[in-house]
């Protein structure tokens, strides 16, 4: 149910910035440390934005990977199991350089084209 | 028909941290300090308040917010301690979420008395998952991780774990009657969040309750850390940023 939550966010955010028009693709940026599965979230995506300027647009997924830095040694490395100790020299005094992210980038929103009558 | 692409460049919990914000804003105005409890359903948070409530927190006057899917069991048994406790069912026009987020926490404040309590004691949903995404303008997030569940849950729901500047190791009376290695647990408890403060307790037989209280009164003198990871996650941080 956790994806149900973040679409909605995710709606939210782009019907503000749609204008009123009809939106065709959202594009996210989502860090791993967020735990979002990608396919729930497009299945609930499809439910939120039902009847809404947001029917049918696709969301655009930039998935990004946990990075994680070592402040005594300076390693960095990528996550793949949950454990916030360093692999070279075991401190775990470290910082999370990317993984939380969970943007809305843009939109692509559909505008109506101006004819010029002569 | 020709497309535009339009740069948003925003955090989509951004509307939740506004009113997030707003709610720490009420807070700070009547000077109240803000707790949020998590735990997967059943790991003993409302046991806990009751223990903590039996002898008191001195003088200290604390309220509770508390957040069910639907019913009022743990209101009601929280209210026979004589604290404030203000009930928000999320099945009650919130679509029965599975955490509270801050509109939840903002449509209650109504019927808090802030003014006659110094802590407010959130008691989330019970969820791992869910609430450790949303704030609701509290100061300090804390955790409860019975020991029925299980030691790989820290590896598990790091998210959750991580997002909390206390965790809880409750039903430690159950120790002896479990193959359960404790150790074990709290080295995956540090793996995921480093230095993390961890109380063991018994809400059944007050083991460790005492500890809490402590706990509990420090967010209020502004000594607990509230801690997401690393970074301070309370909204005054947020909003010094």
């Amino acid at each position: 149910m956790h994806e149900l939550s973040l679409s909605s966010a995710v709606l939210d955010t782009a019907l503000r910035h749609a204008g009123g028009q009809r939106v065709k693709t959202v594009e996210l940026t989502i860090g791993a440390l967020r735990q979002v599965v990608s396919s729930s979230l497009e299945f609930y995506w499809e439910i939120v934005s039902r009847e809404t300027p947001c029917e049918g647009a696709r969301l655009e997924l930039n998935m990004v990977e946990a990075r994680v830095r070592c402040k005594a040694c300076e390693t960095e490395w990528t996550l793949d199991d949950p454990i916030f100790r360093c692999p070279s020299c075991e401190d775990s005094d470290v910082e999370v350089l990317t993984g939380t992210e969970f943007f809305v980038e843009s939109i692509d929103v559909e505008e109506e084209a101006c004819t010029v009558r002569e | 028909m020709h497309r535009t692409r339009v740069r948003v460049a925003e955090d989509a919990l951004d509307a939740n941290t506004t009113i997030a914000q707003a709610n720490r804003a009420d807070f700070d105005r009547e000077s109240v300090r803000v707790v949020n409890l998590m735990s997967a359903p059943g790991a003993g948070k409302t046991t806990l308040l009751e223990a903590v409530f039996r002898d008191g927190l001195g003088d200290l006057r604390a309220g509770v917010l508390e957040g069910d899917v639907q019913g009022s069991l743990d209101a009601d048994r929280l209210a026979r301690f004589h604290v404030p406790v203000t009930q928000i069912n999320t099945d009650g026009g919130f679509g029965g979420e599975c955490h509270l987020d801050a509109n939840m926490v903002r449509s209650a404040l109504g019927e808090v008395p802030l003014e006659e309590i110094d802590l407010l004691i959130i008691e989330n949903v019970g969820n791992l998952v869910c609430p450790a995404e949303f704030r609701v303008g509290e100061d300090a997030k804390a955790m409860v991780c019975s020991i029925t569940e299980g030691e790989d849950k820290p590896l598990k729901y790091p998210l959750m774990f991580r997002t909390c500047g206390l965790v809880i190791v409750n039903k430690i009376d159950l120790l002896p009657h479990l193959d359960y290695d404790l150790d074990t647990l709290l080295a995956n408890i540090e793996s995921v969040n480093p230095g993390v403060e961890v109380l063991l307790t018994s809400a059944r037989t007050g083991e460790g309750v005492e500890r809490l209280r402590d706990w509990l009164a420090s967010v209020f003198h502004g000594g607990a850390p509230a801690t997401d990871g690393g970074t301070p996650v309370g909204e005054r941080a947020a909003a010094a940023a």
